[in-house]
């Protein structure tokens, strides 16, 4: 796997010997790759607390290369994988990062999960001209040039959730407690709600702003908080932005105090099937979830994914979440545009990318925009007995991503356009001008 | 039910029919053909609406149905609510999944119809309340005494004055006190809400008086409505609003005892965490960074417990975390001896090593527990005794956390027994007290060192037993408890359990008095400041170790 190890020679001769195999048993299987592989980088957490979510994209990574390569590899050479691995550290985000486009010469990178993983990149990947593939859901007001956002956008996920928990199926709910862990994406994404809710008309002492910090373990005093703020005679639901391990705890609270989803339903953004395998869904049925894929959701394509995963982890239990279909669907813009370009050059592949189209798992297609995000269709989730989402409500059709909210005041006249004509990422539609540099 | 019985196969040709327009036009021939007597057909068509896919139309129908009642009612809406209900793709067949195939919906009787055509019917939220209200309505009147109070419970909660007929009904019809006076609060909290009929400025008085004195938060939410409504009497409006308040301040008043439970709960979850701390750290002085990954590891072994319980004696699964506790002591005390036969004991008297060597060391593990068992949460369930919770006054005391506080006091007194009255206590505290002296009394030091920190690390193990019932069971448990137990320990006093258990209430009671004052991030902080001043005023904490051994 190590770079420093793979010797031509040697990767010519387990190369020839690989092919030989694959000819063997694959039969008449497209032609083996041949010649200098071409390396990706992984840089997602594989110890420290994000590895409990981060280590998943790892293995959907390397199963996409071993799948790439069993098809032929990339402009018929084999990818090869550089994974690394930055530990939940934040700066050392930076140093990975560094180390794979200045060291291994990589011609792309899947990673990061964190919002502040991501902006301690972003310089280097401004700096030394690199391609990043960002496969979560995030807070939106970024939109660099060297990164595509293939997860979702707030516009993508939070809008729409707030719109169906004011909706008749989703209760008509007239007040909103928005709950979230402190750090950068909950308090963005609220900032950006909050003043969504004010413009659908409510008013500002029916919303409950509340944070916790990292990893928060006794949620006695807040949800009993909850449910006070739910007895004021109007329907009442709760916003979730609780990150990774602070939610089981949080749920078996909920659980405790005997608040259910028909009293009080909480609609999660950062709950998804792998969080719900470490918990007892029998209190929580009904419990909401808004994201861009689900695991349940039946289509062919997402047949074939799941199976296709459960084989290579040789786990037929081992679930699904969003943000692997994220990176399914970045990884596969990203061979289209290199085979576009007939190069893994970074110019090329970043001008290439825009208008590209990749079929999504759930029966859709991404299309990657001028603002290098991606369309998503948006689906809301409830929680089965089972550890499963059913879904109860979707968009009508995809949803294309906005870098930059238009229910933030500093940001509403603002687009970010990578195509040739505009090429910025914080555009002033008012003023006519290029904010420049300062993209996030 | 004949004519029922010859509808059946009659509809089902006309389902196969491709043509959707033909199909219409035979059925309506058919119904031509075989008119149906008209309460039957009535009850056909509450059911049918089930077999839609709009949450709408699904959630009228179960209203339509429970209004009907009859002997299939309450059997179809359970199954609803299981997921056990399924539609046929096409026509509005509906069966019920059982233990042992499947029954026709409508009539009950065992079926066989063709699995790849059916599909389960949808089920959202709107249709779990209407599901409820419904199954709310028919066991009042039919239910054991104890489902017609839940059904009086969930009556008061929903507060809709659709249901005033059946309150009134269900009243007249029971003699049992408290579930009439559910009735009573159900049947004023529906007179006050929105689209109840119009009654008369004294009815609705009655009905605020009768809430005020239910008092709680069903009743604040009702009130709290009833006092912006424009349908109700002026009058009614301002004594729901003085009504309010009044709750509030009792409310307010039974939070002070609320929050001191949840403080003393947060205080237990210190003090287990901390206890094992207080042995290898406040009495060996060994700075022991791994203490965390033992309770993880205290944990793992609940989950491996329960999972082996589950799978040799499944009936007795609820019970296997009594099974747990001897287990995770018995695991985690041995990794104990282990680690301070194997690391431990060349470092005694070199703190800055032994600090380095055993965060190392919880690394080691976390990433053992991670490569053997994966990086996601494990599930720990919560057996059903220890779920739940029952109100104490105005306090509402959740059984988990109450199981919790007595284990951990539990705990506490079996610990004072082995330091206090046991040998192996008597050589601990000599051994910690005075090495030399001890040794040339013919106390094994090397033996007494490895038990007493495997006696630390057992007890960090039942931690983790307590733990996985409230949190999250990963390899990253640990990292989340080990500042917390350092901090009670130094707090209470290095070297006394009496001094870690009052640190572990003052902090417990203390965070939690100030979480709803400012918020759990400045809370914590907060905390966190007056400690430290603290400590600079009494660098040996609340309760210092006194006498002639302590500078030594």
């Amino acid at each position: 796997m190590s770079p420093r190890f793979s010797r031509r020679d040697f990767t010519k001769f387990s190369l020839a010997a690989s092919a030989a195999m694959l000819a063997g048993v694959k039969g008449a299987a497209a032609a083996a790759p041949k010649g200098e592989p071409i390396r990706i980088g992984v840089l997602h957490s594989l110890s420290g607390t994000m590895a409990i979510s981060e280590t998943t994209l790892k293995d959907v990574i390397l199963m996409l290369v071993e799948l790439q390569n069993r098809k032929g590899g990339v402009l018929g050479r084999p990818l090869e994988a550089v994974v690394v691995d930055p530990a939940s550290n934040w700066p050392l985000f930076a140093e990975k990062a560094r180390q794979l486009l200045a060291v291994d010469k990589v011609a792309s990178v899947f990673g990061c999960w964190t919002s502040v993983s991501r902006k301690s990149v972003l310089p280097v990947f401004e700096e030394l001209n690199g391609i990043l593939f960002y496969p979560v859901q995030y807070e939106g007001q970024e939109c660099s040039r060297n990164v595509f956002y293939t997860g979702a956008a707030p516009n993508q996920q939070a809008i729409p959730a707030v719109d169906y928990l004011l909706s008749a199926d989703g209760g008509g709910a007239k007040r909103f407690a928005l709950i979230g862990t402190d750090y950068v994406y909950p308090r963005t994404t609220n900032q950006i709600l909050q003043n969504y809710l004010k413009s659908k008309g409510i008013a500002d002492a029916d919303i409950m702003v509340n944070y916790t910090p990292f990893g928060q373990s006794d949620w006695q005093t807040i949800v009993s908080q909850l449910k006070a703020f739910g007895s004021a005679g109007k329907k009442t639901a709760v916003v979730s932005t609780i990150n990774g391990d602070a939610n089981v705890p949080f749920y078996k609270e909920l659980g405790a105090q005997g608040i259910s989803a028909t009293d009080i339903p909480v609609m999660a953004f950062s709950v998804g099937e792998e969080e719900l395998a470490g918990m007892d869904t029998k209190p929580l049925v009904g419990q909401l979830a808004a994201w861009n894929y689900f695991e349940s959701i039946d289509s062919p394509a997402n047949k074939s994914f799941i199976k296709e995963w459960h084989d290579y982890t040789k786990n037929p239990k081992r679930t699904t979440n969003d943000p692997m279909e994220a990176s399914y669907i970045g990884f596969n813009l990203w061979v289209q545009a290199v085979e576009k370009v007939g190069s893994t050059d970074h110019d090329k592949v970043i001008d290439a990318m825009v208008g590209l189209k990749q079929p999504n798992l759930t029966g859709g297609t991404a299309q990657v925009l001028p603002n290098h995000h991606i369309t998503k269709p948006v689906y809301i989730g409830e929680i089965q007995d089972d550890g499963q989402f059913n879904v109860v409500w979707q968009t009508p059709k995809e949803v294309p991503g906005m870098a930059w909210s238009p229910y933030v005041p500093e940001t509403k006249n603002l687009i970010g356009d990578w195509t040739k004509s505009v090429s910025c990422g914080n555009y002033d539609t008012v003023k006519k001008a290029c904010l420049g540099a300062k993209h996030g | 039910m004949a004519d029922v019985a010859m509808s059946g196969p009659a509809a089902l040709s006309g389902r196969k029919m491709r043509n959707g327009v033909r199909g219409i036009f035979a059925a309506v021939l058919l119904s031509l053909l075989f008119i149906q007597p008209h309460h039957a057909r009535a009850d056909e068509d509450a059911f049918a609406g089930l077999a839609t896919t709009q949450f709408n139309t699904i959630a009228s129908s179960v209203d339509q149905i429970a209004q009907q009642g009859g002997p299939r009612a309450l059997p179809v809406l359970r199954a609803l609510a299981d997921r056990k209900l399924f539609a046929a793709r096409e026509g509005d067949g509906l069966f019920i999944r059982t233990d042992s195939g499947w029954a026709d919906a409508r009539s009950g009787a065992s079926a066989s119809p063709d699995e790849e055509t059916l599909r389960p019917v949808r089920v959202n939220n709107r249709v779990r309340l209407a599901v409820a209200a419904a199954e709310a309505e028919l066991e009042l009147v039919s239910g054991t005494p104890a489902e017609r109070q839940a059904s009086a419970n969930v009556f008061y909660q929903r507060h809709d004055p659709a249901m005033l007929p059946a309150i009134d009904k269900a009243l007249s019809k029971t003699d049992d006190a408290a579930l009439k006076d559910t009735l009573l609060n159900a049947r004023a909290a529906a007179l006050l809400s929105p689209g109840a009929p119009a009654s008369d400025a004294q009815a609705q008085q009655q009905a605020v008086a009768k809430l005020k004195a239910a008092g709680g938060l069903d009743a604040r939410g009702v009130l709290a409505q009833a006092s912006t409504s424009e349908a109700l009497d002026p009058a009614t409006r301002k004594a729901a609003e003085a009504a309010v308040s009044s709750i509030d301040f009792k409310l307010k008043l039974w939070g002070f005892g609320q929050d001191a439970f949840y403080g003393l709960s947060l205080g237990s979850v210190l003090l287990l965490a901390a206890m094992g701390l207080a042995i290898t750290f406040g009495v060996m002085g060994v700075i022991n960074m791994a203490h965390g990954e033992l309770m993880m590891i205290g944990a793992y072994t609940t989950w491996l417990t329960q999972k082996a319980v589950l799978s040799v004696v499944p009936a007795l699964g609820s019970f296997s975390l009594i099974l747990a506790i001897p287990a995770a002591f018995l695991v985690c005390g041995a990794l104990g001896i282990v680690i301070e036969r194997g690391l431990i004991r060349f470092l005694y008297g070199r703190p800055l090593e032994t600090l380095l060597a055993t965060w190392g060391l919880s690394l080691i593990l976390q990433q053992v527990i991670r490569s053997l068992f994966g990086p996601t949460n494990v599930a720990v369930v919560t057996p059903p005794w220890l779920s739940g919770s029952f109100h104490l006054g105005g306090i509402e005391v959740t059984i988990d956390r109450l199981a919790i506080m007595i284990f951990a006091g539990v705990v506490m007194a079996g610990l004072m027994l082995v330091l206090r009255r046991t040998p192996l206590g008597l050589e601990m505290r000599a051994v910690t007290q005075n090495r030399r002296m001890a040794a040339l009394m013919g106390i094994r030091t090397a033996r007494v060192d490895a038990l007493t920190f495997g006696l630390g690390s057992g007890i960090a193990g039942l931690a983790g037993v307590a733990v996985s019932q409230i949190d999250n069971v990963s390899p990253n448990l640990g990292q989340s408890y080990i500042i917390d137990s350092f901090l009670v320990v130094v707090f209470g006093g290095v070297g006394n359990l009496w001094g870690t258990l009052a640190a572990a209430a003052t902090l417990g009671v203390g965070g939690k008095a100030l979480e709803p004052l400012v918020g759990a991030v400045s809370g914590k902080i907060l905390l966190l400041v007056l400690v430290i001043l603290y400590i600079q005023r009494h660098p040996r904490g609340m309760f210092p170790l006194r006498g002639r051994g302590v500078e030594s």
